[in-house]
């Protein structure tokens, strides 16, 4: 059994109301911190953790915190990223849903370091349930004292809210949450000035995912350098994934990072294996965004070693045959998936998802969903694969936001990897029929 | 006349208050989705501009955003949209088989409305779960790990109801 940190008390009945987490040492972190700790050494043990940001960029989270400008007389915010349309990650959504407190807890003890007097968590609009849920653990926290007015007798007083969103994966890019926080369009900012300067309201402002600072509270009340120890190398401590896709036990799972992936994939502990027995033929190992890997490169490196679920190791080999741990959605394909289908999945995910400031991102997306759709409908030209190689390249880096970098790796990877698949549909579309099918694992055409 | 009750007017006093004075614009997204529940599910620009009045920021403030977003419907929809998710971890598990059932028991094309005006069909990006695929959200609520038996009784059960079905159905004043 990996170590759970987050996931440590899942089992545990009522853990979701603030009695219980409390039995369980919930909140300690909060008495800790405000009680014997200045923000400053707050800070100092989250920069010892080595924690990296767990919404899909992975920047160390203590240097992120000591980016904040701090002129006096201005508010400092905090926001918690709750938007979480990543196609393939829905673990933010698990952790809500059933220890909320370890949220809340994180927001206190993490504006208590910054500074903050008010912070927002931002979740997405579908999970309204999920928001509610929320609510009534800050609710129960304000009961307690433990948020509001000079919480738990200190001279720190501090204000948490719900935001709800309304549909839209480009808030999840930090800025243009900012701007939904302001109850405006989701468009992405030109930075600088980062939102560490000028962020929500113009004030200072530092994002944060939910993981994120749900990890905060154990790295406060372990100790920043007892948390390095988990995990490998810089990839310290423990990860959320969730994994979908062809795998017999779907679900979100706390891993420690360095776990071999071909664990991850197999083993009961996890996901139990691919759908009847199938092979495995590729992952998207860290959410939509991040490169597809072919059965062989996820499973070893291109130099033969066992990949891990770590950051450097799913990067390892650069874009040529690596990947990204990114959000650790895991979407794992088998043997009867049609990549080039999946593809336009992704394709059609993004043009739908373009907030259409920057040209590239605008019709380069909708321009690459177009010609998938003509290719899985037996319409290709034997220049499409080229022409969408040269649309991605050009997407990519010429965007403002990183969402038009994430609409061109996809389409980058499955061409550099499935090449031949690309063909086959190009130049015998009739063998598009003989995709073969499945309705809930059981399959529906041969 | 579109107007809010007294109960709800106080609610939404109450998030304008969660914001800085003068920033009241930022509770636009949660006040249009209680419009949007109040008043049959959509969004009429009679609706956002009361909206606008309400936040005292212009109509057009209201109506960029009110496009921008895909919950808000700026036509009207049934009184239960099927929300299918057909995205990568659901369409590999079968999410357009889920939209063809639908489409040939309700006798409707994805986008449309059924003519008693009770079901929309409409296909969306990711809903955020994905391991419980395939599935689809009407109102606040998931119905996951789709077979067509679960969608068939689904449809029974909401036409039994007669009901309109909104995200904010779970009870809000409760809570905030
Ligand atoms: C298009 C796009 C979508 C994103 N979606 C999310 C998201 O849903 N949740 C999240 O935490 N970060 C998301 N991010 C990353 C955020 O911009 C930001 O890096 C993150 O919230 C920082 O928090 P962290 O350092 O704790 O990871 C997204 C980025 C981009 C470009
Ligand atoms: S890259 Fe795409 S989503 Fe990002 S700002 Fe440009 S158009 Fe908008
Ligand atoms: S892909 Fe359907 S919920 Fe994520």
């Amino acid at each position: 059994m990996g170590k759970k940190i987050l996931l440590e008390h899942l089992n545990v009945p009522g853990i979701n109301t603030l009695d219980v987490y409390r039995q369980k040492g919930g909140y300690s972190s909060v008495e800790k911190a405000l009680k014997t700790m200045t923000p400053a050494e707050v800070v100092e043990e989250v920069k010892k953790s080595g924690l990296r940001g767990r919404g899909g960029a992975g920047f160390p989270t203590g240097l992120k915190w000591s980016f904040l400008f701090k002129p006096e007389g201005v508010e400092r915010y905090l926001v918690c990223n709750a938007d979480e349309s990543e196609p393939g990650t829905f673990k933010d959504r698990f952790l809500m849903e059933k220890i909320p407190h370890s949220l809340i807890e994180g927001m206190i003890t993490s504006s208590f370091a910054l500074g903050a007097k008010t912070s927002y968590i931002y979740i997405r609009g579908e999970y309204f349930y999920v928001a509610r849920i929320l609510e009534k653990a800050i609710d129960e926290a304000y009961a307690a004292g433990l948020l509001g007015k000079n919480i738990l007798g200190t001279d720190f007083s501090h204000d948490c809210y719900v935001q709800i969103g309304a549909g839209a994966y480009i808030c999840g890019e930090e800025t243009a949450l900012l701007e939904s926080l302001e109850g405006k369009r989701g468009n992405p900012r030109i930075k600088p000035p980062f939102p560490a300067i000028a962020g929500l309201y113009g004030c200072p402002t530092v994002v944060n995912n939910v993981e994120t600072i749900a990890a905060v509270s154990s790295i406060i009340n372990m100790g920043g350098e007892e948390y390095a120890k988990i995990g490998i190398g810089r990839s310290t401590g423990t990860k959320l994934i969730s994994a979908s896709g062809h795998i017999n036990k779907p679900g979100t799972f706390e891993i420690e990072l360095g776990l071999p992936v071909e664990e991850f994939i197999y083993s009961e502990e996890y996901c139990g294996g691919i759908v009847n027995g199938n092979k495995l033929k590729a992952v998207v190992p860290g959410g939509s965004s991040v490169p597809i890997l072919p059965a062989h490169l996820i499973l070893k490196t291109e130099k033969g070693e066992p990949r891990l679920m770590s950051y450097e190791s799913l990067s390892d080999g650069g874009f040529v045959s690596g990947s990204m741990l990114g959000s650790g959605g895991f979407i794992v394909y088998d043997e009867t998936t049609s990549i080039v289908k999946n593809l336009y999945t992704f394709a059609r995910f993004y043009h739908h998802e373009s907030c259409g400031q920057c040209s590239p991102c605008r019709e380069g997306t909708g321009w690459m969903e177009k010609i998938l759709h003509r290719i899985i409908n037996g319409h290709g030209k034997a220049s499409d694969i080229e022409l969408l190689w040269d649309i991605q390249r050009k997407i990519e880096g010429n965007t403002i936001c990183p969402l038009g970098d994430a609409a061109a790796w996809p389409v980058a990877s499955a061409i550099r990897h499935f090449r031949s698949e690309f063909e086959e549909y190009i130049n015998h579309p009739e063998k598009i029929k003989d995709v073969k099918h499945y309705f809930n694992l059981h399959q529906l055409t041969t | 006349m579109v107007k809010f009750n007294d109960e709800t007017l106080a609610l939404v006093h109450k998030i304008m208050a969660r914001y800085p004075k003068g920033k009241e614009k930022s509770a636009l997204l949660p006040i249009l989705h209680i419009a949007q529940a109040e008043f049959d599910g959509w969004l009429s620009p009679a609706t956002m501009d009361y909206v606008a009045s309400i936040l005292k920021i212009q109509s057009i403030e209201v109506y960029e955003v009110a496009s921008f977003y895909s919950m808000y419907n700026l036509k009207p929809v049934g009184k239960c949209l099927l929300e299918v998710c057909r995205t990568s971890s659901c369409w590999v598990r079968g999410a357009e088989d889920v939209v063809k059932h639908l489409e040939k028991r309700l006798g409707i094309k994805e986008g449309e409305t059924t003519a008693d005006g009770m079901f929309t069909i409409k296909t969306v990006e990711c809903l955020g779960s994905c391991g419980t695929a395939p599935l689809l959200q009407c109102g606040a609520s998931y119905h996951e790990n789709l077979t067509f038996e679960k969608v068939d009784a689904l449809i029974e059960t909401y036409r039994a109801e007669g009901k309109r079905k909104s995200y904010t159905d779970l009870d809000w004043n409760n809570t905030i």
